[in-house]
């Protein structure tokens, strides 16, 4: 019974039923499989989230943001500029109540340099429709590495509760089709 | 019943107790009166925390959208700390006191430190409640600096913590007493040792809990300049996982316990069953980085070492339980003559016992929906999928609500004729309870799931981003997860409710069992009042439990890969 003591005192000498001894096996094998597969999945995988990392005062942080959007911005959508970083360059990212700033305009197959972080809260980068989902602490400057793989416009929901405009809170990247630069 | 006094030799107090007609225990009177207590305060948390998770999940029926944004993260914030705190707690402190107490024949350790607990607790809870019900500290269960709360929104958990704490060292103390008056042979029984596993997790949990809530108290109350946001989630989460694996070991607890009363189940070999809920001990606790693998300034080497509980070892625990308790099940119903074919024991097991059904279905859904897509969940870069969206509530509704609060539903079912001595009222109501509780939460954990995988946030009033400068749309798909989870939490909350009627019913009109020893309406296994005597290793086969565990592994692995393929197509970055 497993409401009453084990019958044998010495039960740590019973033997193991056989069918208990498999599982455990399959079971503790299945484990070290999904265990190495992380690991091999950074040699292998093409999608592994970045650990580089800086700290940084919000304020510095927004700064940063703005010089790069008055450096590249190439339009303006709904009071929010539209910035076309350079390809393989850095790009900003800022994360504050209650909106993503500012847009990000890339083109399909090519690398940047993605910078996260927030001006106040916490927040959640949550990139739709391909359901990329990435913290964003403020005081942490995150620095990712981005290849998008198709062109087309993307929506950036907040997804780590921030206050009651929490819901409000889009943004948007747009990938440009990877030759002659016509607009999607 | 004999309701007769019986003293203890070389007791300090008087203390009194009977034997139980059904059992054969020894119950206390102030065991039973704590038990009591903490039992009922858990079922008014649960009925109040059911009640603000159903207007929660009506407001995200995007069709329905029943509350102003405001009162929506309000109730999710009193939601999340109602149920998964002082519900299940609460209950989990009955369930340590059953298990060192009553299981081991005892009498409680200071009965007067355990009011001074409960008193502590419910003051805590209430503080809480009312600092959440003000409306300045919607800052959701996880209070997220630099997000702030009032301050009496922490104190109030740190007061029930503190009286968790307290209840904890009765618990180890009650043990203590056992061994010294000799009220048990040899060890301990696995039941007991299983709540012991969830009472050493839960001293860790509590301590990580005070660790991080006292100073962001001192931090609201502007004593303390800052608090780093990223050390605030690997602290918090070593309460917040680490309480969710406190639940585990409870309930897997909880499901030996019923396995013993309803078809008197012996474990297939006690060292295997101890092994695995001492592999809960060991790697549980790691389990914080679960919640940081999206997070900026961890090493990955780091996440994966913490998230996989180095290894998978304690899902390899959790796995080993999902094969003995069925064979534990197995064996004994074959014992009991149901022998034919390969599920003849489980079609004819006491299905119409709501304490069986709901321990079985518990054991089932817990397996199968929070246990594998936990494990998917927790796995570095499949994380990056799911990681806040609404897959993550999807995946602990699976475990929190159809694993530990349907085996703590199907639990009461015996603590009511057993420790509060009434028989239950409307059997057949009780029949169809943990069914459709079952069956909601599996609907509100898979709906959410799939709403997740298509991209929903997590604590979100209005996918359709009405009031946003860039709009965006969502994949209309969600739009019916959403409605679907909706109409899981409706069923839920019936099952909820008839939970609530007849324990309430019961308590106050139930037939009174004190008086004699009548027979049940759900009856206890023969076997439940004496030690079996059967050996189980090596005496019998399991054919259907090796099928039922087979088809779990190969759930598991098909879900597991599929994830992989997803992750391989969205865009790369490193």
């Amino acid at each position: 019974m497993t409401i009453a003591s084990p019958e044998k005192r010495v039960w740590w000498n019973e033997p193991i039923e056989r069918v208990e001894l498999i599982w455990i096996a399959i079971a503790f094998l299945w484990g070290l499989f999904m265990f190495f597969f992380m690991v091999a999945w950074h040699f292998f995988g093409g999608q592994n989230l970045s650990n580089e990392t800086y700290r940084v005062t919000p304020g510095e942080y927004e700064q940063k943001v703005y010089d790069f959007a008055g450096q590249y911005q190439v339009g303006e959508e709904a009071g929010v500029p539209v910035v076309q970083p350079p390809v393989g360059g850095d790009a900003y990212m800022l994360a504050r109540l209650w909106e993503w700033w500012p847009i990000l305009q890339l083109r399909e197959g090519e690398s940047y340099r993605i910078h996260l972080s927030s001006a106040d809260w916490q927040h959640g980068f949550s990139l739709l429709p391909t359901n990329i989902n990435i913290q964003v602490h403020p005081g942490y400057e995150h620095v990712i590495t981005v290849t998008p793989t198709e062109a087309g416009e993307y929506g950036i929901v907040c997804n780590e509760y921030c206050g009651i405009g929490h819901h409000q809170m889009l943004g948007r990247i747009i990938v440009l089709a990877s030759e002659g630069g016509a607009q999607p | 019943m004999t309701a007769a006094d019986i003293p203890i030799s070389g007791a300090r107090r008087d203390v009194v107790s009977r034997i139980c007609g059904y059992t054969g225990f020894r119950v206390e009177a102030a065991a039973q009166q704590l038990i009591k207590a903490n039992a009922v305060v858990a079922v008014i948390f649960l009925a109040w925390g059911g009640l603000m998770g159903l207007l929660v999940a009506l407001t995200r029926w995007p069709a329905v959208h029943l509350l102003p944004a405001d009162w929506f993260y309000l109730l999710l914030t009193g939601h999340g700390a109602n149920v998964l705190l002082f519900w299940i707690i609460f209950f989990e402190v009955a369930v340590l006191y059953f298990a060192s107490a009553v299981i081991l024949s005892s009498r409680l350790a200071a009965p007067r430190i355990a009011w001074l607990a409960f008193v502590l607790m419910v003051l805590g809870a209430i503080t809480a409640n009312v600092a959440v019900l003000q409306g300045n500290s919607s800052v959701m269960f996880t209070s997220y600096p630099p997000m702030e709360a009032a301050p009496h929104f922490y104190l109030g958990l740190i007061l029930f913590a503190v009286g968790a704490l307290l209840a904890l060292g009765v618990f180890f103390a009650t043990l203590v007493i056992a061994r010294e008056e000799r009220t048990y042979q040899g060890s301990i029984p696995l039941v007991t040792f299983g709540a012991l596993t969830a009472a050493i997790i839960a001293v860790f949990t509590l301590a990580s809990g005070a660790i991080i809530l006292v100073p962001t108290f001192l931090w609201s109350l502007g004593l303390i300049p800052y608090i780093d946001p990223l050390m605030y989630k690997v602290v918090w989460w070593g309460m917040g996982h680490s309480s969710q694996q406190v639940n585990v070991a409870a309930h897997v607890s909880v499901w030996y316990l019923i396995a013993a009363l309803t078809v008197g189940a012996k474990p297939l070999s006690e060292k295997v069953s101890r092994t695995a809920f001492f592999l809960y001990i060991l790697f549980l606790q790691l389990a914080s980085a679960h919640h940081l693998l999206a997070e900026p300034g961890l090493s990955s080497a780091w996440k994966i070492v913490n998230a996989s509980y180095l290894m998978y070892l304690a899902v390899l625990a959790s796995m080993i339980h999902g094969l003995t308790v069925p064979g534990a099940i197995e064996a004994a119903q074959r014992r009991n003559g149901f022998t034919k074919g390969v599920f003849e024991w489980l079609r004819k097991a006491p299905w119409g016992n709501p304490a069986f059904s709901g321990m079985f279905l518990s054991l089932v859904l817990f397996g199968f929906i929070g246990g594998i897509s936990g494990v998917v969940l927790g796995t570095e870069q499949l994380n990056v999928l799911m990681h806040n969206t609404l897959y993550a509530p999807g995946h602990f509704h699976g475990t929190v609500v159809a694993g530990t609060t349907l085996a703590f539903m199907a639990i009461t079912y015996y603590v009511l004729p057993l420790i509060f001595q009434r028989d239950i009222i409307w059997p057949k109501l009780a029949k169809y309870q943990p069914y459709i509780f079952g069956i909601g939460a599996a609907g509100i954990s898979l709906f959410m799931m799939g709403a997740g995988t298509l991209g929903v946030p997590r604590r979100h009033w209005d996918i359709t981003f009405a009031d946003a400068n860039l709009g965006f749309e969502i994949a209309p798909g969600a739009f019916l997860m959403m409605a679907l989870n909706g109409l899981s939490a409706i069923l839920a909350a019936i099952g909820g409710l008839l939970y609530i009627a007849i324990t309430v019913g019961t308590v106050l009109f139930g037939k009174r069992l004190d008086r004699e020893a009548v027979p049940l309406t759900f009856p206890l296994h023969s076997a439940a009042k004496v030690v079996g005597q059967y050996g189980s290793y090596n005496t019998v086969k399991l054919p259907g439990t090796i099928t039922l565990v087979a088809v779990f592994f190969i759930a598991f692995l098909l879900y597991y890969f599929i994830n992989w393929k997803y992750l391989s197509e969205v865009w790369l970055f490193r």
